[in-house]
């Protein structure tokens, strides 16, 4: 990759990412949702288990690139600013292959007042949206529940199965050493290699994922009584594209959560990093009861244009800078 | 052997994998949004030769394999071995029938082959892309039919066969693809 000075994305290619980025804001404004620039820099960073921050300095003090906006936002929401976006770069550390670039475009909102299958019905609209272009095509949407799609394709129930039984299934298909995995970590591996091969083509929402699947969603009971987690996905032929929820606003439980994942990554060696205060603070405050979700925009451009790789819909993606 | 980890695994890195050595053929970056990352790997086992898939947490690591390949022209063979010599070292390797048997319909003596070695000896022997060998049966040549097409099947010296163009003798030597098989023109 030494000398390719040139970018990876066609000039074609640049003109539909602008066209839809202006897309994007269209939709926002006649919805009458603020645009929010929050910083890509932060003081603070997630904790998530799975989700590594790039660490930055500033004048000797420690600097995160934000993995997603969300903190901010949500420090917007507790403020009054009613329903936002925020359309920019987000970043992962450690994230590189076909379908990951450490940097990407993050297009990410929040509807207040609004429950995760509302703002689902409008998530399918701006993705039909965005895909179609200046075409007239038809695009299938298909909605189903985590537990219904999991049932179609391997004939057991996620939620009631036995931890030892996905950790045998998980230790089947992948190698040995899943065999002690958590039941999170068995059930994504699982999905990935027997459920989203075979989504159907168009897009695909998928909700109410398991509840030790929740991240910042909230938890309440299914129709069959089982504790489930507020949390929503799109796909798109089979891509993942965007993750969504209804959001958890009680500052208690957000602690508790945030605490424990800290805690995880201590237990795995991970690099250590600190709650984020002022975002507990403002969810003291209170956040208003809201449902959010962020849309990779790249991997969306990707499924419009019909190509595999990452690469090939950014000017420079990491191999390239 | 040092080890390497799924972040280092790139196609043709050979490793063991449950006491084989293997060649990677792809490894895929998979990270579910929120979800731990893995890596879907594509892998040949040399031994048998047969592709197997396998998902690896990120940051799991698997022993390398000492697999080198390394040119070495064939010698002979004394029923039992077949011989290859290191061109700079003239040391010799013996192979097993199972480390050549791809191989064997394609081999002449002198030839550089690719010989893949694990752990010091010929785990498997790769014929030169082309080789140029003599027809020892095929029908009589029709002359003259040259601009028709068609084609005869052809025993060559070294027991291949391959399908040629009809005018083609016995004694004639041909040009073939050992990759595909295919007969790629006369050797005058």
């Amino acid at each position: 990759m030494m000398d390719k000075w040139q970018p990876g994305a066609s000039l074609d290619t640049l003109r539909r990412r602008a066209a839809m980025l202006s897309c994007v804001r269209e939709f926002f404004e006649q919805r009458s949702v603020l645009e929010v620039d929050v910083p890509v820099m932060g003081k603070a960073t997630v904790t998530d288990l799975n989700v590594d921050s790039i660490v930055t300095s500033v004048v000797g003090e420690l600097g995160y690139l934000q993995t997603s906006p969300e903190y901010f936002m949500k420090r917007l929401l507790a403020s009054g600013s009613g329903d936002i976006y925020f359309m920019g770069k987000a970043f992962r550390e450690g994230e590189i292959g076909i379908k990951h670039n450490p940097e990407f475009t993050m297009l990410e909102w929040y509807r207040c007042g609004w429950d995760d299958h509302q703002l689902m019905a409008e998530v399918a609209e701006l993705i039909r949206l965005l895909l179609r272009g200046e075409k007239d095509i038809s695009i299938d949407v298909n909605k189903l529940s985590y537990s219904d799609c999991f049932f179609d394709h391997l004939g057991f129930d996620p939620h009631g199965a036995d931890l030892r039984a996905l950790q045998l299934l998980a230790a089947k298909l992948a190698s040995d050493s899943w065999i002690d995995e958590t039941r999170a970590n068995c059930l994504d591996l699982i999905f990935s290699s027997q459920v989203e091969p075979y989504l159907a083509g168009g897009i695909t929402i998928i909700y109410d994922y398991p509840e030790c699947q929740a991240a910042l969603a909230q938890i309440s009971s299914n129709r069959a009584g089982q504790n489930v987690s507020r949390r929503f996905e799109a796909f798109v032929n089979g891509v993942e594209i965007a993750n969504g929820y209804l959001e958890l606003i009680d500052a208690g439980e957000q602690a508790v959560r945030l605490e424990r994942d800290s805690k995880a990554r201590e237990r795995l060696k991970k690099p250590a990093v600190d709650i984020d205060q002022k975002f507990l603070a403002a969810l003291n405050s209170g956040v208003p009861a809201c449902a959010g979700v962020a849309i990779g925009l790249d991997r969306l451009l990707m499924g419009a244009l019909g190509v595999d790789s990452i690469d090939q819909v950014l000017a420079f993606s990491w191999l390239r800078c | 052997m040092a080890n390497y980890s799924t972040n280092e695994f790139r196609s043709g890195l050979k490793v063991m994998l449950d006491g084989d050595p293997c060649s990677i053929l792809e490894n895929e970056f998979v990270k579910p949004g929120k979800g731990q990352a893995f890596s879907r790997v594509k892998l040949r086992n040399l031994k048998t030769s047969r592709v197997l898939d396998k998902t690896f947490k990120s940051g799991e690591s698997l022993e390398g394999a000492d697999v080198m390949d390394q040119d070495m022209q064939y010698l002979y063979t004394d029923g039992d071995f077949w011989y290859f010599m290191e061109p700079d070292t003239f040391e010799q390797h013996q192979a097993t029938e199972s480390a050549v048997t791809d191989a064997l319909p394609w081999l002449s003596e002198q030839d550089v082959c690719m010989v893949t070695l694990y752990n010091g000896s010929p785990l498997s022997v790769m014929p030169p892309n082309h080789v140029e060998i003599e027809i020892i049966e095929t029908d009589p040549g029709l002359r003259g039919d040259t601009a028709q097409g068609g084609s005869k099947p052809a025993k060559l010296v070294t027991g291949a066969v391959v399908k040629v163009p009809l005018f083609l003798d016995q004694g004639d030597v041909i040009k073939v693809d050992t990759r595909t098989g295919e007969y790629q023109g006369r050797v005058k």
